[in-house]
């Protein structure tokens, strides 16, 4: 199976691990992903402004390239997910964006949302599934216990990323369990690291973090991992007592499946 | 008051949202990470658009606070969904001249090593036009 692949910016930069392990552990899940030529930057942020198109447009090439391609789009980033998703949702249900962005763009067919974007995570839970995921286990992570942090953007709003319940999500603990680990739940698995915060206000996203960290370690995760590369970034900043090391869900995934030293 | 300008109703417009639908729940603020952050609450932004008083909602820098989590937009059960307004709000002051929140000769000063693409392109599109 072949997949349109959207990397986005961090994923080139400064989260190369969270693309890497991704791109081994597919092929050893028995997928292709084939980035996008010449994609462009989501922008980070869904613009949320009704009247606001020239923003969206990244995302619609994206989208409109996996549609010419006949492919479903894979992404990584949580930022990419929610922007794509959001953008693809306009596209297919906001009349007045989806004139406009198409005007703009003059596609060889319009595009109204024809493409079916999907997390790296969603490919493996909804096409190869949890249990034949732990079937191409090679090296179980038996015995760690390890705390999802799904932070905001992979989430919500739930009707329309349709990832997974915004409040009681089970992906990735259903991830972790086919790892052979135990999940460990925490209340504020779903709550916001400080976001963009960080870069004028270090302080705020310092008091998230320690939060996010208390409250994990109070129920006895010793790591915790995202597939977000700015909580990565604040998480990693954060000078909490009850720290742990956090990691890329591929991170793990490539450890699992034997494939990470030649990533 | 301002009600020369119609920024009440350009606010509706950008956002969406109507605010006339809030039943002041105030699950909003009861969810917002930025809740001690903000001069002015997320449920009562809905107000202040309601009372047609945008002057404090843009001489506040509760705007520039908001995380853009979607938790308030989530779990509104009135779908007035106030993280809409503060970034109607956001934009309004940010489309009149002189109101980004963030500047380009800021960026040296800010940048450590380890900063994610993701952090500098989200930072400049939520705090400047």
């Amino acid at each position: 199976m072949k997949y349109s692949y959207y990397p986005g910016c961090t994923l080139k930069n400064k989260a190369q691990d969270l693309d890497k392990y991704a791109r081994a552990s597919a092929v050893a899940m028995g997928f292709e992903l084939v980035e996008i030529p010449e994609w462009q930057c989501c922008g980070g942020v869904y613009p949320l402004g009704s009247d606001e198109i020239a923003s969206k447009l990244s995302s619609v090439r994206a989208l409109n390239y996996a549609k010419e391609q006949g492919q479903d789009l894979v992404t990584l980033c949580s930022a990419c997910h929610h922007v794509l998703k959001r953008v693809n949702d306009d596209m297919k249900n906001v009349e007045d964006i989806r004139t406009r962005a198409n005007n703009y763009m003059q596609l060889d067919a319009p595009y109204a949302g024809e493409t079916k974007v999907l997390h790296f995570l969603e490919v493996i839970r909804d096409i190869i599934g949890f249990d034949e995921l732990a079937k191409m286990v090679k090296n179980p992570l038996t015995g760690r216990k390890i705390g999802a942090y799904y932070g905001c953007l992979t989430l919500r709003p739930g009707k329309i990323l349709d990832f997974d319940d915004p409040e009681n999500p089970k992906i990735m603990e259903d991830f972790i369990r086919a790892l052979g680990a135990e999940p460990v739940i925490y209340s504020m698995r779903n709550e916001c690291c400080g976001g963009y915060a960080s870069l004028k206000d270090p302080a705020f996203a310092q008091d998230r973090t320690k939060q996010i960290f208390e409250n994990s370690s109070d129920f006895g995760a010793d790591c915790l991992i995202t597939a977000c590369p700015l909580c990565m970034y604040n998480l990693n900043k954060s000078d909490a007592d009850a720290k742990v090391p956090v990691y890329y869900f591929t991170e793990l995934l490539a450890e699992a499946l034997g494939v990470k030293e030649e990533a | 008051m301002s009600h020369a300008d119609n920024r009440a109703e350009r606010i509706c417009e950008i956002s969406g949202s109507n605010p006339y639908m809030c039943m002041k729940c105030g699950k909003c603020s009861a969810s917002c990470p930025s809740y001690n952050e903000m001069d002015i609450k997320p449920h009562q932004f809905v107000s202040y658009v309601l009372n047609d008083d945008i002057e404090s909602l843009v001489k506040s820098k509760a705007a520039f606070k908001c995380l853009g989590c979607f938790a308030c937009i989530e779990r509104c059960p009135r779908n007035v969904q106030p993280g809409k307004l503060v970034d109607a709000a956001r934009q309004i002051v940010e489309r009149e001249k002189g109101g980004d929140y963030i500047q380009p000769e800021e960026i040296p000063a800010l940048l450590g090593e380890d900063v994610p693409q993701q952090l500098l392109v989200s930072a400049f599109r939520r705090y400047r036009r």
